[in-house]
This record gives structure tokens, C-alpha cells and sequence, in this order.
């Protein structure tokens, strides 16, 4: 089986885990995380700047359009911290849809986004639909183009951050072929925009409703690289998921420990009961596996093949993992696990919108399974 | 220290070893052979593992990096490492002296006299002289700390009372690593107890067979009645026998002792399963058509992918540093349990020839899965049991309190 990958790091990928693990942990403490919960726009503004400022969403972004020239692996470190600290932001989304414009964008496209994403401007993607279908294929979206001007119909949902993007990247089709069509949000009616009450409280999401937009064509991503752009979209995506899912494991599991090391009953702490020792331990294997995989998949990323391979077990076992590990986390809480009030159930319900935006353990493992057995 | 080698020496080295592996290797020699040291069961196994390892150490590859004062190579480990290589690669079968140059070997390296080295080191290396480990007694298995085979001293002897179990080449080994109670008022049962390198050949030490449940012979029960050993078999100390047997589990990581080299046990070749699985048919249908099977053979796939990829990532400290032990503890749990499910899992693949057994013509691989599973057991209770394993993990690497 030679498409499975190897582990490394680079240099630059060390110093961005050491400097995003203590700015991460330092802006994002858990009563912040619960203040924004009740927030409109979700995130503290002067958090998202200085994001900017660091120059986090230029990593990926080659030189010529002002990004930094590192890779989805320096991205990794980041987002991994961010999830650890639930310092939620549209900064997934908008790495995301630099690289859908870097698969798929035409060199006008490139250069009228890539510099401002690179300078800290939020971008986004509209995807989902009512189907809940993975398949990004799978669409009823419809775009129809008529001389240069291209009108879009249909509802997309999931549409994260839309409410701070400048830029959302649309799926739709056109005469059956699946095209993506770059939406200016300031072409968007607020009535277009419906926010979501999603399971994730510290996210914000929105379902769009592309019935009236019209674009340009020149808004429309090269139709000969769909293939390509659907790929970069599929395995970023996962990617930056993967990495915000295993940061969040480390957490809730950190989490457990703390109150299994305070908690007494039967005047003893209680963990030191097997009970709740034992599934702790297994949790905590998993958690490292998913962390290997996660490293495996940063250092695999851009290899064909091993690429793909690595970033669907790293997908499959940080969701997996996750959810598990945060559903146990609930249940080791006893009654305070729960209330909303214990941190657990923030993990948990993250958990599990992860798995919904991009697909879940099983749905990974199905790939994979082509990938290594056919 | 032996100087690092440069990339043209170890190259020619490692072309030698390729070389002499692929014209001395035999894989079929007309019986099983065992896959781990814990599974030799007859004399022609034994006799076949014990020349295989003095012919791989006369050649140079087993103690490649110990010090050649005492019969190692005294070569730098990077050639040990080449010369692996070269065994993993043609499949060769396994050193057998596992207790010896695994566990004993590095200990007496590490903290015996100019005297114990001369003695014991090269004929443990040419399996000359095997070693077998008594650690665990009938009545004290996990709670090894327990342990109550006497050691009184009569002046310049110690005698001995009691009885070891599961002890793996005990019939036939010369020396043993002996956990033995020489203090039963001690503040605490750790500190009653001593370590031995304890001679089999004396009167009163007995050994009966144990059949394991794989219907095969490999370890024994050591019984010991008056026996007599002399008074420098004891090592460390008295009352330091705790801290002498955890400290050969220390030397599996080789941060102290350079590892010997080679390997004691064989590790399951995943491709093995896959083609298995690929050849097997369920309903008159490949067997991975079979969206279940398929999707269980693909989280296989995942955690042995984990976990050859965590044994890179133990080496990287830039990715180790919130719990720099998990990893390194947690190995054995993984490894001997994922072993475990995944031959439990082939066994699903055989549909009704998943009843036969080792010994009949129309068995799958002639046995080979059913032999594989249930010898999996040897690994997740010995050594300390899975269960074991995870309050370890729990209390060093989490912080979890003990569990009393």
C-alpha cells in the first residue's frame, strides 16, 4: 500500500504552534467564549484584527498575491489552538476560500481577493443544501448565464460567518456542470441572509438565498478546474476541520482530567475509580492518534495521493474521537455535565457541527475505503 | 563512543547485511516457526531459533552497538538499525534471548561489575546461555509488587522458596531475572523485595509445563524448595529488587543501553489481512464489497496507521511536549490490543472455516490467524495487562490518582 504517508514538521510550522498556543490561550479564555456566545457578531473584532495582523490568513497565500508562501501545514498548528481554546472566527473559512480561489480562480480573480484575504478581509462558502447531502455535487443551486451577466436561484445553507464575509464563494450549477460563483456580500440583501440556529453556539451561520442575484461571469471560477477546485475544497476543508477537532479533543479531555483530579465521592477523588480512569485513557489514545494523524496529513497535504489518504484518516479519527471523547466528558461531569454551564456540552455540540459541515467519521472512512482497497 | 557512520559507510554496511539476510535467511524450515519468543513449544523449534540467533551474531548483526569488551560490536547504532532493517526486510525469524538481551543484557550494561559484564553478556548474545524472567507468581500477577518467593541468606548463599509462573522458556533457560522477598517486615512491600540473576541448574528449582490455550506448550510454573544460590547472584542490593525490575522496562526505549537489535517478536504484516480479506467471499461477493466489513477493515486501517506513525512522532519532541510520556506508555496498550482485534477481525473473514484449526489440511493459512489471536493474548496480560497498562497511562501520564 503505497499511498499511506509519512509525519514530519517544519521549522516554521514549531514556531507558529509555539506563538498560536499562548495566543490562542491568551485571548481566548472560557468566560470570553461564553460572552460571545450571546454576541450578534460572534467573535471579538480585536481579536479577528490582530489575526490579520500576524499574518495567519496570509500563510497559505503565495508571495505574488501578497500572501506569506507557506502551506496548508503552517495552517495546521493554528487552527489546531484555536479549536483547543474554541476561539471561534471566520478565520477557517476564509483560509478555506483562498485556497478554493487558488484551485479554481482565474488571475483576475486571484489578484482582486487573494491580497485583501491575505490583509485580513473575511471570506466564506456557500456549499449545503437541503438535501444535507456531502456530495458537493449533489446541488439544485442553478445558475443561468445570459450575454455576460449570470443569474443565481436557489437557497444554500451553512454559510458560515456570512454575516463578516466581504466575499462567499456560491456552488450552483449550470446547464448540469457544478460551477462556483464569487458573491460580493455587499450584493446581498440583508433579507437574503436568514442566521441559522445551529448546535454550535459559538459559530454563526446563515442560510442564503440566491433567488435575484445576478454576477458577472468574471465572477464565475475557471469551469475547466471544478474538478480541482471541489478537491481543494474537500481536502482543506478537512483539513482545517481536522486540526480544530483535534485541538478541541486535547481540551475536553484536559477538561475531564481537572474535575476527575477535584471531584470527591465516596471520600475519594474521583479519578482514581477505573471506571472513569480507563475510558479516560482510551479517549486520551485516541486523542494522540488523532494528533499523529493530523501532523501526517499537514506534512502529507500536497502529495497526490498520500494527501488524500492522510487527510481522511486524520478527518475520520478527529471526529470520531471527538465526539466520543466530549460525550463521555458530559457523562463524567455527572449533573453538572448536564447543565450549560459545564464546558463539556460546548465541545460536544462542536463535535458535532464539525461533522456536519464536512462530513463525518463515516463518511470519511467510506473514501478512504476506495482510496485503499479498490 | 563508536563514531556516527557516513552515508557511504553505513550504505556499504547495509548491503553487506541485505546481502547475507537474503542468502541466510530460511522462512519455512518444514514446521511453524514461533512469532514471538513466548511461543517456542518444541525442542525443534528451539533448537532451530537458538542456532538462527548464534549464526545472526557471529555474523555481526545482534550487538552490533554493545561494547566489544564484552562481545558486542561496539559499532555505532545507526549499523544495529541497518542491520534490522535487513531482518524486517526478508522476514527472518526471530532472536529468541528476548529476556536476555532485552531486558537482562541492559541491565547488567547499565549497573553490573566488570565482572558480570565478562560473564553474562557474550553468551547471552550467541543464545548460549537463555535467559527467562521470574516476575509473576501464582497468587501475584498484576500486583507484582506483592511478590512472596522467599530469599533468606545463609552465610554465603541465599535460599529460595516459592514459585514463579508463566514464565516463558523456563525449561530451558539457564539463568532467570528473579523478583524474590528477602525482607518480610519491610516498611512496605516494595521494599522487601531483591533482584537476582538467579541460576536454573541448582538443586530444588523444578519447572512443569503449561499447556496455553492455543493447545501448545511455552511457559512453565518454577517451583523452588530449599533451593540454594550463591550470595553474588543478587543484584542492586537488597531491598532495591522494585526498583531494578521496573528499570528493565526503562531500557525498552533505549535511551540508556543501545538496543540489541533485531527483534523477539513478529509484527503482524497488515497487508496480510488486507489480502486475506481481498481474497475471502461473503454471499458469493468479494468480502470488501461488504459495506460493513469494508468500513471496519478501513478504521483497521487507521489505527495501525496511527500507530507505526506515533512511533515517529515519539522521536519529535516539537510534537511531544504537553504530555511527553503518553506516547511512550501508551505503545503497549495499543499496539497489543489493536493486534488482538484485527486477527479477532480476520477470523470474520473465513466464514465456516473459521472453525478449523491448526492442524487440519483445509485450514486458512493453515491455522495461522486462529494461532495469531489467541497467542495475542500473551501480549495484553503479560507483561502487564492492558488493565494495568491504562492506570499506568492514567496516573504518569494524566495525573489521575492511584488507584488503591
Amino acid at each position: 500500500m503505497d499511498n499511506l504517508g509519512t509525519i514530519g514538521t517544519t521549522e516554521e510550522q514549531i514556531e507558529l504552534l509555539d506563538v498560536a498556543t499562548n495566543f490562542c490561550r491568551d485571548k481566548s479564555p472560557i468566560e470570553k467564549v461564553r460572552a460571545l456566545i450571546d454576541d450578534d457578531l460572534g467573535y471579538d473584532p480585536d481579536v479577528w484584527r490582530e489575526i490579520g495582523e500576524l499574518g495567519w490568513l496570509a500563510i497559505a497565500i503565495p508571495e505574488e498575491h501578497d500572501g506569506v508562501g507557506l502551506s496548508m501545514a503552517e495552517v495546521v498548528p493554528i487552527a489546531e489552538q484555536m479549536g483547543r481554546n474554541l476561539l471561534n472566527t471566520p478565520f477557517g473559512s476564509t483560509t478555506l476560500a483562498a485556497q478554493v480561489l487558488l484551485a479554481g480562480g482565474t488571475e483576475a480573480q486571484k489578484s482582486q481577493w487573494l491580497p485583501k484575504i491575505a490583509a485580513g478581509t473575511a471570506a466564506t462558502l456557500a456549499l449545503q443544501e437541503d438535501n444535507g447531502d456531502w456530495d458537493l455535487t449533489n446541488i439544485d443551486a442553478q445558475a443561468v448565464v445570459s450575454g455576460d451577466s449570470v443569474t443565481l436561484s436557489g437557497k444554500k445553507q451553512f454559510v458560515v460567518w456570512a454575516n463578516s464575509a466581504e466575499l462567499i464563494i456560491a456552488s450552483v450549477k449550470i446547464d448540469g456542470d457544478v460551477r462556483f460563483a464569487l458573491i460580493d456580500r455587499s450584493a446581498i440583501s440583508d433579507a437574503a441572509l436568514r442566521r441559522e440556529a445551529v448546535i454550535d453556539e459559538t459559530v454563526r451561520s446563515y442560510e442564503l438565498t440566491l433567488d435575484g442575484l445576478t454576477v458577472s461571469t468574471d465572477a464565475l471560477l475557471d469551469g475547466a478546474r471544478t474538478r480541482e477546485t471541489l478537491e481543494a475544497i474537500d481536502l482543506a476543508g478537512s483539513l482545517i476541520h481536522s486540526a480544530e477537532m483535534t485541538g478541541g479533543t486535547q481540551a475536553v479531555i484536559d477538561y475531564t482530567i481537572e474535575y476527575l483530579n477535584t471531584r470527591k465521592q465516596f471520600d475519594k477523588i474521583i479519578g482514581s475509580f477505573q471506571a472513569l480512569k480507563h475510558p479516560t485513557v482510551e479517549n486520551y489514545v485516541e486523542y494522540e492518534k488523532s494528533r499523529t494523524h493530523l501532523y501526517s496529513a499537514a506534512h502529507c497535504f500536497s502529495d497526490q495521493g498520500r494527501g488524500e489518504v492522510a487527510v481522511r484518516m486524520a478527518a475520520s479519527q478527529a471526529h470520531g474521537t471527538y465526539s466520543h471523547a466530549a460525550d463521555r466528558a458530559i457523562q463524567f461531569h455527572g449533573a453538572f455535565g448536564f447543565t450549560h454551564d459545564c464546558d463539556a456540552q460546548l465541545y460536544r455540540r462542536q463535535a458535532i457541527f464539525k461533522g456536519a459541515l464536512n462530513g463525518d467519521a463515516a463518511w470519511h472512512r467510506a473514501k478512504l475505503s476506495d482510496l485503499l482497497f479498490d | 563512543m563508536a563514531d556516527k557512520p557516513n552515508a557511504a559507510e553505513l550504505k556499504e554496511y547495509a548491503d553487506e547485511a541485505d546481502a547475507w539476510f537474503k542468502e541466510n535467511t530460511v522462512r519455512d524450515p518444514g514446521f511453524m516457526l514461533p512469532l514471538t519468543f513466548m511461543e517456542v513449544s518444541t525442542d525443534q523449534q528451539f533448537d532451530f531459533l537458538r542456532d538462527w540467533q548464534r549464526k545472526v551474531y557471529e555474523a555481526g548483526y545482534l550487538g552490533a552497538s554493545w561494547p566489544k569488551e564484552y562481545g558486542g560490536g561496539g559499532m555505532h547504532s545507526d549499523y544495529q538499525r541497518a542491520a534490522t532493517r535487513a531482518m524486517k526486510k526478508y522476514d527472518a525469524p526471530i532472536m529468541i534471548n528476548a529476556i536476555g538481551n532485552g531486558w537482562a543484557g541492559p541491565l547488567i550494561l547499565d549497573l553490573g561489575t566488570e565482572e558480570q559484564k565478562q560473564k553474562y553478556i557474550k553468551p547471552m548474545l550467541s543464545a548460549e546461555e537463555i535467559w527467562c524472567q521470574g516476575f509473576s507468581e501464582p497468587e501475584n500477577g498484576s500486583d507484582l509488587g506483592n511478590a512472596q518467593l522467599k530469599a533468606v541468606k545463609d552465610d554465603d548463599e541465599y535460599v529460595l522458596n516459592g514459585s514463579k509462573i508463566w514464565t516463558s522458556l523456563g525449561d530451558r533457560a539457564k539463568y532467570m531475572i528473579l523478583l524474590a522477598r528477602t525482607d518480610f517486615d519491610a516498611s512496605n512491600k516494595y521494599a522487601g523485595l531483591s533482584f537476582f540473576l538467579n541460576p536454573m541448574d541448582v538443586d530444588g528449582i523444578t519447572t512443569t509445563k503449561i499447556k496455553k490455550l492455543t493447545g501448545e506448550y511455552g511457559f512453565v510454573q518454577c517451583f523452588f524448595t530449599d533451593a540454594r544460590v550463591p550470595s553474588d547472584c543478587l543484584f542492586g542490593g537488597e531491598g532495591n529488587g522494585w526498583q531494578m525490575a521496573m528499570k528493565t522496562l526503562e531500557y525498552e526505549r533505549g535511551a540508556k543501553v543501545k538496543p540489541v537489535g533485531g527483534y523477539f517478536v513478529k509484527e503482524l504484516d497488515v497487508m496480510d489481512i488486507v489480502e486475506l480479506a481481498k481474497n475471502s467471499k461473503r454471499g458469493g461477493k468479494p468480502l470488501l464489497d461488504d459495506p460493513v466489513m469494508r468500513d471496519k477493515m478501513t478504521q483497521f486501517m487507521i489505527d495501525i496507521q496511527a500507530l507505526n506513525l506515533n512511533n515517529t512522532r515519539r522521536r519529535m519532541p516539537q510534537l511531544m511536549q504537553d504530555r511527553p510520556m503518553g506516547l511512550p506508555l501508551m505503545n503497549k496498550l495499543a499496539r497489543t490490543d489493536l493486534v488482538q482485534r484485527l486477527t479477532e477481525f480476520s477470523l470474520e473473514f473465513q466464514g465456516s472455516k473459521a472453525g478449523y484449526y491448526v492442524g487440519d489440511e483445509n485450514a486458512v493459512d493453515d491455522g495461522y490467524w486462529h494461532r495469531s489471536y489467541l497467542n495475542s493474548f500473551s501480549a495484553t496480560i503479560g507483561g502487564g495487562t492492558s488493565q494495568i497498562q491504562k492506570n499506568i497511562i492514567g496516573e504518569h501520564a494524566l495525573g489521575l490518582p492511584k488507584t488503591r
